[in-house]
């Protein structure tokens, strides 16, 4: 098995990536999400991948088996030490291309590779005995085997090592008196600041503010400097002229398909970060079974993940919910009380498929979801009062272009159609567009406060958002599968006050 | 260096958590009073008064400790009340000269410089404080003092006050630095270090000029303004690290005195408040702690603290024997003296467990683990179902937090609904309390609840009511009695009116 990217498989062949978001992904809040998950990590250039949603079960197979491999702490946490390593390594070298004095420049180039043979050996020693269960982490470790038992970083790793050890043994005084400063060979003087504590430990009670400056490294050299290191070369040639050898020797030290993978492998660390907190706050994530055949998708104990994600920071609850379909059904109606978690749930199903497709594993305990060709979304807008036809004109432009763009294998979510309208037009409008949707026989989850939306057809299966029946002002923000009644809000408020036809028959007695 | 009048082991940590019913206790027991009266004023008098009186200790052996320190203090109270003010003036003319030094300068040759001049005024006063020991440790007997005096003497001895003196004239470079360096990372200098010399006698400086080891020298233009700038910087790193080790020497130092001042400003709001009661004709005594696993409590000539204090003069009060008791319930008029009573019960528990005297002839109880107030509130008094729902969170609380040999201390909780409910849910609340060996004291007006512990028979509850007389005077004193069907509101009614 040889090893060609760890995104995806030899047999995936090259894969066009998208640097623009998808149309989706502002109504999804996918954007916060990418955004959440890319922040901090610009230079890996991340955005394509998750722009990209794959149409190939393989491709899914062999990203979700890595991230599974990668849900190790311990494997994670080695790959990790490797980014920030191999980042290092990059600010170094970067570092001194800039640099003006040539003893100044060639330590820092000597640091930069010196960085990058510990990343690469650390990463060597922290796979060899990991377990690993997927193709591309197992083909990624043979190549990297070999890679480090080449001669030519063999080479590169014993020149760095002894030149780092000689230079680092260097040690040298100054002595500095005005405007003069003469340099010698260091002969064991002892750090007086020793003694000093030792005088005053007797007083020592806890801990105490640390007076010490934090002096910048890496901010360059003054001529000074300069100076001083020109004569500590002097005191000591023979170690500075094998660096400089060095230099020309090892001028290009990085492997490409190393630098490739270090790029590549940020895409799952970053997710598998992201959702790290929600999975410490107690919340599931799974992989699902993707097909491209079966739409009998379900997922159980599901959320939305930039809402969990937003409260969970805010160390607030997360509802979680699930759905099924089963035979023929492939639209879900959700209907009920306001405020009441629908618009959560249709993002949910929409942000599902979308991470599904991307080789991600998803918000839930189980889930078996379906690999579309399109997702497609309509949220309401802001309502604007002053402009109620241009509105509706507007928004059916909008759902007919969606509708010409769909195709079987797609996946509509639809939140709150013509909302702003009248009921008779709404009715009407909605029964058509279900009818186009049910005939293409495609996936879809449609929020609606138009109850016979839920009940048109086998194809349709309603889902309800709930409110606590003590109290009908609160919301569970649960949403179950139950037929679409605008009444049994009202009735749960009169069973509050106890004013029901059985309960007012039994408070006054005959 | 320790201080250790507050523990024989520990420092006194006035940093520490404050226990989460403490809110309750300070508002209940109207602790704000007594912190007063031991403060006169002072903010850092107030604040550890406060501390070590919520702070409660928790072993007998501790509270002997401050016991013998504090009978020291009342016998020494000049020596004591110099010795902080010593701390005191040290503080204080620490703060001001730290606010003029590091208000300016971080470089570390200006830390560097001013800490050798703090560390010179803290000398100074060092040298008084032997003497202070030198010549009153004689007049101490407590442990916690003899061991004071004795470490001063013994740390502070002639020698070490003559090697910190050496120490501040060298760290004063008449002729120029010595650093130690090695290269770092690219090459940079690290590691930079104030070297100190490895031979005696010679000075580094004679030893560089005599002809040695070879030598590279530059010399800076005296118009090169970004080289200077560049050497200076050097020397910081050079200074760093021993400007580092002087400043924070000298934060140490201080921080011993901060805590001198801290520990005697305990026994100096204690004095503070034994002048105050004495003045008042009002009677202390230092109490017999018990083990928190035994029940006892029985006292003489018990009184609230705060109520003298906040009346300026002695008040009644209560002798009550109630050993082997898990529970004292009290029942009676009302302004018969019962929340004072109860007040006077938590705040001794409390005095007692700081090591503190408290206020009465004589007093003997168990420790507790733990002391919690459930008050009932008197705000929002119009919304009654809100106000149990209310008491029952506190409740709820107190159960979070309480264990056993712990003692509440309720005052007509449970009021807010009708009284057969209220009964009731005080009876469950106390009746797994007792079973949790925690001890009660229950000040109610619920006599459904009350009546139905009398009935009961239980041997290890006392019943005291407050006193009236015959003619409907009340004394403010409580006697032990049977709960009575009525509390005496038309007496007060009458004797408000007129009537």
């Amino acid at each position: 098995m040889t090893f060609y990217d760890i995104l995806f498989p030899a047999e995936a062949g090259v894969v066009a990536l998208s640097s623009e978001a998808p149309a989706c992904f502002a109504d999804l809040n996918l954007d916060q999400v990418m955004d959440a998950i890319t922040d901090g990590r610009q230079e890996y250039d991340l955005r394509p991948f998750f722009c990209t949603p794959l149409r190939d079960s393989e491709t899914i197979r062999y990203r979700q088996a890595i991230a599974r491999d990668l849900e190790d702490k311990a494997l994670l946490a080695c790959i990790k030490s490797f980014a920030d390593q191999m980042r290092m390594a990059r600010r170094y070298l970067a570092l001194a291309k800039k640099l003006r004095f040539r003893h100044h420049r060639e330590g820092w180039f000597l640091e930069a590779a010196r960085v990058y043979c510990e990343a690469v050996t650390s990463l060597r020693h922290d796979l060899a005995p990991a377990a690993l269960a997927s193709d591309g982490l197992s083909a990624f470790r043979e190549y990297l085997a070999a890679y480090v038992d080449s001669d030519q970083f063999t080479v590169l790793l014993g020149d760095t090592v002894k030149l780092k050890g000689d230079l680092a043994a260097i040690k040298y005084c100054m002595i500095i008196k005005d405007g003069t400063v003469k340099v010698r060979r260091y002969e064991g003087e002892t750090d007086y600041s020793v003694e000093v504590s030792d005088t005053f430990a007797k007083f020592r009670q806890g801990a105490v503010k640390d007076y010490g400056t934090n002096f910048t490294t890496g901010s360059g050299m003054s001529h000074v400097g300069a100076r001083i290191l020109d004569c500590v070369a002097r005191l000591h040639p023979d170690e500075f002229a094998a660096l400089n050898h060095y230099c020309d020797a090892h001028s290009a030290f990085a492997d490409e398909t190393i630098r490739v993978f270090d790029r590549q492998v940020q895409f799952y660390v970053a997710y598998l970060e992201y959702i790290a907190g929600l999975k410490k706050a107690g919340l599931a994530f799974c992989y699902p079974q993707i097909s491209c055949q079966r739409k009998q998708v379900h997922a159980d104990d599901s959320f939305d993940l930039a809402l969990a994600h937003q409260r969970v920071a805010e160390g607030t609850a997360v509802v979680s919910n699930s759905f099924f379909l089963t035979g023929p059904e492939r639209v879900i109606v959700v209907s009920g009380p306001n405020q009441g978690g629908k618009t959560t749930f249709a993002r949910m199903f929409g942000q599902l498929h979308y991470l599904a497709s991307l080789g991600c594993p998803v918000p839930g305990s189980r889930a078996r979801l379906y690999l579309f060709d399109r997702l497609l979304t309509h949220f309401e807008k802001e309502e604007d009062i002053r402009n109620l036809r241009g509105k509706l004109q507007d928004d059916l432009v909008r759902i007919s272009a969606i509708l010409e763009r769909a195709t079987p294998d797609s996946i509509i979510i639809l939140n709150e159609i013509f909302a702003s309208t009248t009921l008779e037009d709404a009715v009407f409008l909605s029964s058509r567009i279900m009818e186009r949707i049910m005939q293409l026989d495609l996936l879809c989850v449609c929020v609606t406060f138009i109850d016979e939306l839920a009940s048109l057809s086998a194809k349709t299966v309603s889902m309800v958002s709930t409110v606590v029946p003590e109290n009908p002002a609160e919301r569970t923000f649960k949403i179950v599968r139950k037929p679409a009644d605008g009444l049994a809000y009202a009735i749960s408020i009169v069973e509050k006050h106890r004013l029901t036809f059985e309960q007012i028959k039994e408070r006054i007695r005959a | 260096m320790k201080v250790h009048l507050m523990y024989r082991d520990q420092d006194f940590d006035l940093q520490r958590e404050p226990p989460l019913n403490e809110a309750a206790l300070l508002q209940d027991l109207e602790l704000d009073t007594l912190f007063g009266a031991m403060a006169l004023g002072g903010k850092s008098l107030y604040d550890v008064a406060r501390s070590a009186v919520l702070g409660s200790l928790q072993d007998i052996d501790a509270i002997r400790y401050r016991q013998e320190i504090l009978k020291d203090c009342l016998t020494n109270a000049t020596i004591v009340r110099e010795l902080y003010q010593i701390a005191v003036a040290t503080m204080d003319s620490k703060e001001r000269r730290w606010l003029r030094i590091f208000g300016f300068s971080n470089s570390s040759a200006g830390i560097l410089r001013n800490s050798v001049e703090m560390v010179q005024l803290f000398l100074d006063i060092l040298r008084r404080l032997r003497r202070m020991a030198d010549e009153h440790a004689g007049a101490f007997s407590s442990e916690g003092f003899t061991t004071f005096f004795a470490m001063i003497k013994q740390e502070l001895d002639d020698d070490y006050l003559a090697t910190v003196q050496r120490h501040l004239t060298e760290l004063s470079f008449r002729d120029g630095v010595l650093i130690s360096a090695a290269l770092g990372t690219g090459n940079e200098g690290a590691d930079y270090l104030l070297a100190k010399h490895k031979q005696n006698g010679q000075s580094w400086v004679q030893r560089v000029l005599t002809p040695g080891p070879t030598t590279y020298t530059f010399r800076i233009h005296p118009r090169d303004f970004p080289g200077a700038r560049a050497l200076s910087d050097l020397k910081e790193r050079g200074l760093n690290l021993v400007a580092n080790a002087l400043a924070q020497s000298s934060d140490h130092i201080n921080s011993f005195f901060g805590l001198l001042r801290t520990e005697l400003a305990f026994y100096i709001g204690c004095l503070n408040l034994h002048d105050k009661l004495v003045q008042l004709g009002g009677s202390v005594a230092f109490p017999a702690p018990a083990p928190a696993g035994e029940r006892e409590h029985s006292f003489t000539g018990l009184y609230d603290v705060c109520l003298a204090l906040t009346m300026g003069q002695s008040v009644v009060g209560n002798d009550v024997a109630a050993d082997d008791r898990d529970m004292v319930l009290i029942t009676g008029a009302n302004q018969g003296g019962k929340s004072t009573f109860l007040r006077s019960i938590g705040v001794a528990q409390l005095m007692m467990q700081a090591g503190m005297f408290v206020p009465a002839v004589s007093l003997r109880a168990n420790l507790c683990t733990g002391l919690y107030t459930h008050y009932r509130r008197q705000e929002d008094a119009t919304m009654n179902s809100g106000k149990l729902d209310e008491e029952l969170g506190r409740m709820s609380d107190i159960v979070d937090a309480i264990g056993p040999d712990a003692m509440v201390l309720f005052n007509e909780s449970f009021a807010a609904t009708n009284e057969r409910e209220g009964a009731e849910i005080a009876w469950q609340i106390t009746h797994a309390l007792l079973e949790r060996r925690i001890k009660l004291f229950f000040v109610t007006h619920l006599y459904a609840f009350a009546r139905g512990l009398y009935d009961r028979g239980m041997e290890n509850i006392i019943f005291l009511r407050a006193e009236r007389k015959d003619d409907g005077e009340r004394t403010f004193r409580l006697i032990e009695g049977a709960p009575l069907a009525t509390s005496h509101g038309v007496d007060l009614y009458q004797q408000v009116f007129g009537t």
